[in-house]
């Protein structure tokens, strides 16, 4: 099938090009402003794919300045639009002390503890925790608003497949480029009617091949095309993505109780763990969105978003503000934690990179949706610019109307400022925290800057990581009866190593199967292949720390038959793509790439409340 | 049949019942929280009555399916996103309320006046499909208010199964009690088929299917009437939530002889 322009993914920075690009496509007069050369006569033909079964489909509630976004739409009081938006109130950053005594404090988190412990006369008090007395200008988000992502660019595609001029289509994840040599001329479908190894059955349908003189690759950090174009053309020198994060979110309606008034913004740092961060954004209508980030530098397997969320919720800080509650919604998404350092090949013939897969996050501010959307207004002005004279879209032409554009852009330059800002976090979170402020209040001129290794090299044994905390007998007697059940390894270690039980209580402290429920069930149609695969069954057979199996957010990876590689359930995967990361296993020849093979996949949440 | 059938399918949208629906009491009366925000998906029992009919178009050359949908413009236009790609229909839109609560007779009157003002529709050759538990809170009685409407006598309600002969006729299985079908023979249309769940999975994505219906569907939203439906007339006397029954506890270590001890005793109460 021929189209004039297909996108990949419809997320903030795809919101952002569509919006702008379809602004200028018809005269005044009702005629095309350019004509489709795939169906002459015809205005432009625009195609958007999206993986997840309905737009707006997913996980995140931010908090944002919005600058781009609302420059996007002038004289639009977004927070009446959107539902759920609310002007960004009253911002606090609490560090949070361990309660219970059961988190890993090294020398430097015990000496933050301390500072922050002896500072309180000088800070706000919380329950277990000091508030910072004053919030650094780049970490603020006034004036700004908090909403949820889902209900946002539900609007947007509303707005969008409003004008007629352009069809976004839920449900369809894409499998991959259309290449000839180095130049990208479409898109492949998934293919349907397969079984989970991908093998044709009766239903077989072929992914369609889509055609375009532009692929525009808006898919994020896990996404399939975007990932494929990194591995065809590596990337620029320098750059990397070495740094990761989970964050797990959930949406919870507050109890009568609470006095948090809407738009009020909460920041923690600390606990559970010194690298795990905290958020809480609340919507209007006595809704709050929150939610933890689980980093790739957090140096365990045992790493459990679900459970640490839990765990997180439960501090006193928080649980006074939400106990009581129930939980609504729930979700997870990986987030590429190296921004610009992350960054692709942004353009090459036929297709332009945008959003978060194009290193748009900027990682000292902690903010993504509105740099991903202005990365796809700034490459919609490019493509009029191209459409108004003619030209096709080639390296060259797309480097001169996009690259260059967005390189003399406020967003770079704020990319840039931000590039080392989280350097330090590869050698802890004392030292990132002290480098995090070092960029942030010198503008980028200062940085404390260190080496950095990919995810895989940096996770260590479970021997290494319970030294001290548990006994080697009970660790050993701990593996073998999760082995035995075929159960991950988290909540047993965690409660060896003092974590206390989660007392569930089905409204708001449910098991992690019961929250798969909660908010749109997690599935996913029938049909397709399994998405999560693995590269080299003899490496997760020797593998001992199964990290992907402790992070999956949502138990879609489980442990499999003894030495054999982890089952896969996709209609319990929400596609956060944390396994891809929290792998322990490179590949031999490739230290860049671990073993977990994620490609395009149908389902997950069902859910835009987030 | 040498000029093929001409089907209508009735079909709108309802809340994704995948979604946490909570229903509360809205100034325009009984409805949803956060209606407007919660995903919708086309309304399970129409959507098999719709892939029944591409089905059936299908098998029998010279026919064409429309989709008469009533709801909310906007809301009817991102579910077109998601049942476009699925089956080719002509879509005639109707902009006016998709709740629940709006009654019966009104949306049967909306649904009979749009089928009746399709051009070129051929009474003769009509077949008019829709969801047998659709838009009448499971009262099957929709569909068979748009036939009298329509002034169609044959009416099959709980359809699963249809098979066309070769002269037009057809036979068709309808759910009755005890697990049982009704099996009767029609001599041809006109008729009105409300489906139960058919025998069809749901196909799959098609991304030339989708471009084409595409082309018909902004402009069928963009002259979408209003649809007077739920407004005035009606009084909600009292509203009740079905009382919960499912009993719910956590229980930790239990044996599986213990938890199947339970639910036989539970079974036997």
């Amino acid at each position: 099938m021929d189209a004039d322009i297909v996108c990949v993914g419809f997320g903030p920075a795809t919101g952002g090009f569509l919006t702008t690009l379809t602004r200028a496509l018809m005269k005044p007069d009702g005629t095309p402003a350019f004509e489709s050369k795939v169906m002459p006569g015809m205005p432009l033909q625009i195609m958007c794919y999206e993986r997840a079964d309905d737009i707006g489909f997913g996980v995140s509630g931010v908090v944002t300045k919005g600058r781009a976004i609302r420059e996007s739409f002038p004289g639009v009081d977004l927070t009446k639009e959107i539902p759920n938006a609310v002007a960004t109130g009253h911002e606090t950053v609490a560090y949070l002390f361990d309660p219970i005594g059961a988190s890993r404090r090294t020398a430097g988190t015990k000496f933050m503890d301390g500072v922050f412990k002896h500072g309180r006369f000088a800070m706000g008090k919380g329950p277990h925790a000091s508030e910072l007395p004053w919030i650094p200008p780049f970490l603020r988000k006034e004036p700004g608003f908090v909403m949820s992502v889902g209900a946002f660019m539900s609007w947007v595609g509303n707005q969008l497949m409003g004008s007629g001029l352009v069809q976004i289509w839920p449900g369809t994840p894409v499998s991959g480029p259309v290449m000839e040599g180095d130049r990208v001329v479409g898109v492949r479908l998934a293919d349907q009617g397969v079984d989970k190894k991908g093998n044709p059955e009766a239903s077989f349908m072929p992914g369609m091949d889509i055609h375009a003189r532009l692929t525009v690759v808006g898919d994020g950090p896990v996404g399939a095309v975007g990932r494929k174009l990194d591995r065809h053309f590596g990337l620029p020198q320098g750059n990397h993505q070495h740094d990761w994060a989970v964050g797990m979110k959930a949406v919870v309606e507050l109890p009568a109780s609470c006095e948090l008034k809407p738009g009020t913004v909460l920041h923690t740092l600390g606990y559970p763990e010194p690298e795990i961060f905290g958020f809480m954004y609340v919507y209007p209508d006595r809704t709050a969105s929150l939610g933890i980030f689980v980093p790739s530098w957090f140096d365990t397997p045992i790493r459990t978003s679900y459970r640490y969320l839990q765990h997180w919720m439960m501090h006193p800080y928080i649980w006074r503000h939400i106990e009581g509650g129930t939980l609504r919604s729930w979700g997870a998404k990986s987030l590429q934690e190296s921004g610009v350092r992350g960054e692709p090949y942004l353009v090459g013939d036929g297709f332009a990179r945008i959003g978060e897969g194009s290193g748009t996050t900027n990682v000292l501010t902690n903010s993504g949706v509105d740099e991903a959307w202005r990365s796809g207004v700034l490459l919609a002005e490019g493509v009029i610019e191209l459409l108004a004279r003619d030209a096709e879209f080639t390296k060259g032409t797309l480097k001169a109307a996009y690259v260059n554009r967005r390189r003399a852009d406020a967003l770079d330059e704020e990319l840039q400022v931000a590039k080392k800002g989280r350097d330090g976090f590869q050698r802890g979170f004392f030292t990132g925290m002290m480098g995090t402020g070092m960029t942030g209040m010198t503008g980028g001129a200062l940085n404390l800057s260190v080496e950095s290794c990919p995810p895989s090299a940096r996770i260590p044994t479970l021997a290494d990581v319970c030294a001290g905390r548990i006994a080697p007998d009970k660790l050993a007697e701990a593996v073998e009866a999760c082995a035995k059940a075929k159960q991950p390894l988290h909540d047993a270690l965690m409660t060896l190593a003092g974590w206390p039980e989660i007392p569930l209580d089905g409204s708001l402290l449910m098991s992690h199967q019961d929250v798969l429920f909660k908010g749109g069930k997690v599935q996913a149609a029938g049909g397709f292949a399994d998405h999560v695969t693995f590269a080299k069954p003899e490496l997760c057979a020797v593998c001992k720390e199964r990290t992907c199996i402790e992070i999956c957010s949502a138990q879609a990876l489980m442990p499999g038959e003894e030495g054999g590689t982890p089952e896969f359930d996709r209609e319990k995967c929400i596609h956060c793509g944390a396994c891809i990361w929290s792998c322990s296993k490179a590949l031999p020849g490739d230290p860049e790439r671990a073993n977990v093979e994620f490609s395009a996949g149908s389902g997950g949440l069902h859910s835009n409340e987030n | 049949m040498t000029n093929g059938f001409q089907i209508v399918v009735c079909g709108s949208l309802v809340p994704d019942p995948l979604q946490t629906l909570e229903p509360v009491t809205t100034p325009q009366g009984p409805g949803l929280k956060n209606e407007t925000m919660l995903p919708s998906v086309l309304d399970p029992w129409s959507a098999h009555a719709l892939f029944e009919a591409a089905h059936l178009a299908k098998q029998v050359a010279g026919s064409k399916v429309w989709l008469v949908s009533l709801g909310p413009k906007a809301k009817l236009q991102q579910l077109m996103m998601t049942v476009a790609q699925k089956v080719p229909f002509e879509l005639v839109a109707l902009d006016g309320s998709a709740s629940g609560f709006t009654d019966a007779h009104g949306v049967a009157a909306a649904l009979a006046d749009a089928i009746g003002a399709i051009p070129g529709l051929d009474k003769s050759r009509l077949l008019v499909f829709g969801g047998c538990a659709s838009a009448s809170r499971d009262a099957s009685v929709t569909m068979q208010l748009v036939g009298e409407r329509l002034g169609i006598c044959d009416q099959f309600v709980g359809v699963d199964e249809i098979h066309v002969q070769a002269d037009g006729a057809f036979s068709v299985l309808e759910r009755i009690e005890g697990g049982e079908y009704l099996a009767s023979t029609c001599a041809g249309a006109p008729a009105v088929l409300a489906w139960a769940t058919g025998n069809l999975p749901e196909p799959p994505n098609n991304p030339q299917i989708g471009m084409g219906n595409m082309r018909g569907v902004m402009p069928a939203l963009q002259k979408a009437k209003p649809a007077a439906v739920g407004v005035g007339g009606i009084a909600y006397a009292k509203t009740e939530i079905p009382a919960q029954k499912r009993q719910t506890r956590i229980v930790k270590d239990a044996s599986t002889d213990e938890i199947a001890r339970e639910i036989v005793e539970w079974i036997r109460q």
